[in-house]
């Protein structure tokens, strides 16, 4: 495989799905070594260029020039040829095979079929050290954390001699420390001559890493600038066509007589251990933690979708007694998984068959779904929740992702829970998109819901919540609000378990 | 919302037909159906058209009812040994008794078999692919075990033959019978809860899970139907011949998999259809009447058949591949 270093031109690109536009006619320039970013809201065509760039996809017009010369992917495998590697957010590793087998995967030093463990061995280690990164070979990958696996896939890049890598939303996932060690591993890359072409949603992130950025607006390029003459303030700008006002609703308080309607009790279940709250009518209880702290084991367990093995859940006074999600939504509880694709969407069907997927019964009679009462319902929530669509029969797999989130979130609000879970609620959505569930958040606690907001993202869940508790290892070991809700407070929680 | 305006007109056709890619297994059989009129002179006739409805219905009954059974995400390989052993059953039992109670215990067995079946495949969690394999051994050795390998004859007891002999309008109740099932099956799988779920089910189990649906349940109903349906089949062969082995049903499974495939139903579940399925059937049906009236040496029928089935696959692996 031959290295092309140079730089990526993309020529007047268009490209359209299904008759909507995604792309009409952008024009971009990455120089060679630099970290050029890719901004805008979901469904912007941000995803969508870098699909093309890296083959995954063919532009309906236009082309692509690498040091000025026009070249054509009809696969991906053709983009590596000319040295383009994409990073997904889903990531490509073999859980079952060692580090260094999977960043050798498909290229190993073999010999009549037989691969030499030895040389692949020596080849990791040459290449790993090339990079500074530190990895024991014979780890299984699938036993490592994300950011250690996304280090996997950059090895593999860099051991096909990748000149240009595409990151699509590479710390989305990632904690805080551990994104700030992507963040290094980006900027050695660039000092290394390797251009990297990052698409994310954190605008903090884009500002500090990007030599270039540009924005894309309804499949148009807005603007290409450099990062240093540019801001935050900006860039929202740029992006929504008008600026944002602040990231966050003004909270409303409830009432101080506004009844509990949730009550956890003492509760033991898998990867929660004692836990304790109630959140009142009206209420948002933020929960912050670290990755992995038992934040999502939380709500697993207060949705009943884990074993419970001691403690209740109350909901007004009345104990919840099912065992699995069915009861809890039942008794008013939804949620809103964490991950929408894996647990939350049918991505193949309609808009309108998930929203209506866990209230089916109120709009059917001896089984059978009135089609008109369907159609009236999911109209109704969706002038509330606004999905931007072409109809109600479009399949969830062809929206963007902040209105796949609308749509999950219509959803759990299509039961009329008394208590709403949002797990990650913003997760992989745009800035738009974000301040619009934000809105409907705040909305909805004001009429009375009692709201839970886990997220990653502490600003977050500092912007949107009444009352915070911090979960470290199972256990709820902090619980802040007024003026003792600091970030300073919930990370010192959050880090060493203390107050 | 462009794009509405200027395919105004599909408005009036089925959804099904809106794009040619949706329209899958119609326009083949279309043109088959088109070729076949003008090459064979007998094709059109009434007799030979009644005569295919009426021979494929036992697999249109079983066919329907897979449709469900992939759509939730699972298989079933044991309907072939249901058939049979439903047959036998209920012909035994007719012996003795009234055609109706011989009816009504045969397809409370299928019942019973299908929902040992989803017991399996949904609380054991064993892949329905080979725990449906393992009960057609079961059950082909029950039948095997209850007929001593005997073809159980009725010619003492014709009235069993009316249930798929009678003639009503003209149509053989056979045939009235498989129209029956797959209006109701097509009805459950678009118009109801329990239809809705199978997609979900089949299509995400885990969503489906967090959105309060029982997929056990579901996937227990799927292949409850399935079973019964087998049966049905069965005694509607029993009656239309008089007689049941337990020989019968080795390759019904394949057959039956091969029409709802190449309606154009996914093997991955979570999409399907009934009346696609239907077409996919009588497609591979026709076919082999058309191999038959244009005097072509079978031999080809089976090579034709394993083609198209290649064709049908990877025109849905492509279709998968694509929306990625």
């Amino acid at each position: 495989m031959t290295k092309q270093a140079g730089d990526l031109t993309v020529v007047g690109v268009s490209k359209s799905f299904g008759g909507v536009a995604a792309l009409t006619d952008v024009s971009i320039t990455v120089k060679q070594g630099e970290v050029h970013s890719l901004v805008g809201e979901n469904g912007a065509g941000k995803s969508t260029l870098g699909k093309i760039i890296s083959g995954l996809l063919l532009p309906d017009s236009g082309q692509i020039q690498i040091s000025g010369e026009s070249v054509s992917f009809r696969s991906p495998r053709e983009a590596l040829a000319h040295g383009i590697v994409t990073i997904a957010q889903e990531l490509a590793i073999v859980p079952g095979l060692t580090v260094a087998e999977n960043v050798l995967l498909g290229d190993e030093p073999k010999k009549v079929g037989f691969i030499k463990r030895k040389k692949l061995r020596k080849d990791f280690a040459a290449l790993a050290k090339r990079v500074g990164f530190e990895f024991e070979p014979d780890t299984v990958a699938g036993s490592l954390s994300v950011a250690e696996q996304q280090k996997i896939e950059i090895l593999r890049a860099l051991s096909r001699n990748a000149s240009i890598i595409i990151m699509d939303e590479p710390t989305a996932a990632l904690s805080r420390q551990e994104a700030e060690a992507l963040h290094k591993v980006i900027c050695d890359l660039s000092k290394a001559g390797t251009t990297v072409i990052l698409v994310s949603h954190f605008l903090s992130e884009v500002l500090e890493l990007s030599d270039t950025i540009s924005v894309l607006r309804d499949g148009h390029l807005v603007k290409t600038m450099p990062a240093a003459q540019s801001n935050q303030e900006e860039l929202i700008e740029l992006m929504l066509g008008r600026s944002l006002g602040a990231i966050y609703p003004t909270k409303i308080f409830p009432h101080y007589t506004a009844p509990t309607v949730l009550f956890v009790n003492n509760l033991c279940a898998g990867g929660v251990s004692n836990a304790w709250l109630s959140v009142r009518a009206g209420e948002i209880l933020g929960v912050a933690g670290l990755v992995g702290s038992g934040r999502s084991e939380l709500a697993r367990a207060i949705f009943k979708d884990s074993k419970i093995h001691s403690g209740s859940i109350e909901i007004n006074g009345v104990r919840i007694t099912g065992k699995n999600p069915l009861a809890a939504l039942q008794r008013g509880i939804s949620l809103l998984p964490e991950s929408r694709k894996e647990l939350g969407l049918l991505l193949e069907r309609s808009i309108k068959e998930n929203i209506t997927l866990s209230s089916l019964d109120r709009w059917s009679k001896f089984g059978i779904i009135s089609r008109r009462r369907e159609n009236q319902v999911v109209a109704k929530i969706l002038e509330k929740v606004l999905v931007k669509s072409a109809g109600v029969r479009q399949k969830v797999s062809h929206l963007s992702g902040g209105n796949q989130q609308k749509v999950l979130l219509a959803r759990t609000l299509m039961s009329s829970p008394r208590v709403l879970i949002v797990d990650e609620p913003t997760r992989g959505v745009d800035v738009g998109s974000k301040r619009a569930i934000y809105d409907l958040l705040t909305e909805l606690a004001a009429d009375g819901l009692a709201i839970i907001a886990i997220s990653s993202d502490l600003e977050e869940v500092l912007g949107i919540a009444h009352r915070v508790i911090v979960i470290r290892g199972g256990k709820i070991v902090s619980e802040l609000s007024g003026r003792a809700m600091t970030e300073h407070a919930v990370l010192e929680a959050a880090f060493t378990g203390t107050k | 919302m462009s794009t509405d305006t200027a395919k105004s007109w599909n408005r009036y056709l089925p959804p099904a037909l809106r794009s040619w890619r949706d329209a899958g297994i119609i326009l083949p059989f279309a043109i088959l159906f088109v070729t076949l009129s003008i090459t064979s002179q007998p094709f059109l006739r009434k007799t030979n058209l009644l005569n295919i409805l009426d021979q494929q219905s036992a697999i249109l009954i079983i066919a329907a009812a897979g449709a469900l059974i992939l759509v939730s995400g699972a298989i079933d390989l044991s309907v072939g040994a249901t058939y049979a052993l439903a047959g036998c059953v209920s012909a035994q039992y007719a012996i003795k008794h009234s055609v109706l109670s011989a009816v009504i215990v045969g397809l409370a067995l299928g019942l019973l078999v299908g929902i040992v079946n989803g017991i399996i495949v949904a609380i054991f969690k064993i892949n329905s692919l080979i725990a449906t394999l393992a009960m057609s051994f079961v059950i082909g050795g029950l039948g095997a075990k209850i007929t001593k390998g005997n073809l159980i004859m009725l010619t003492e007891k014709p009235e069993y033959g009316k249930i798929a002999q009678s003639t009503w309008l003209g149509v053989s109740s056979s045939i009235w019978l498989m129209v029956g099932v797959i209006v109701v099956l097509g009805f459950l799988l678009t118009r109801t809860t329990t239809g809705r779920y199978m997609i979900a089910s089949g299509g995400n189990a885990q969503a489906a899970r967090l959105a309060g649906i029982r997929v056990s349940l579901i996937r227990i109903i799927a292949f409850g139907i399935s079973g019964m349906a087998a049966a049905l089949a069965g005694i509607i062969d029993a009656s239309r011949v008089l007689s049941a082995s337990a020989q019968l049903g080795g390759t019904l499974a394949f057959t039956v998999l091969a029409g709802i495939v190449v309606g154009g139903t996914s093997i991955a579940g979570g999409q399907g259809s009934v009346w696609r399925t239907v077409f996919g059937v009588l497609f591979i049906a026709l076919i082999g009447n058309g191999f038959d009236l244009l005097g072509i040496d079978p031999l080809y029928h089976q090579i034709a058949l394993g083609l198209i089935l290649l064709v049908a696959v990877g025109l849905d692996a492509w279709g998968n591949n694509k929306r990625r």
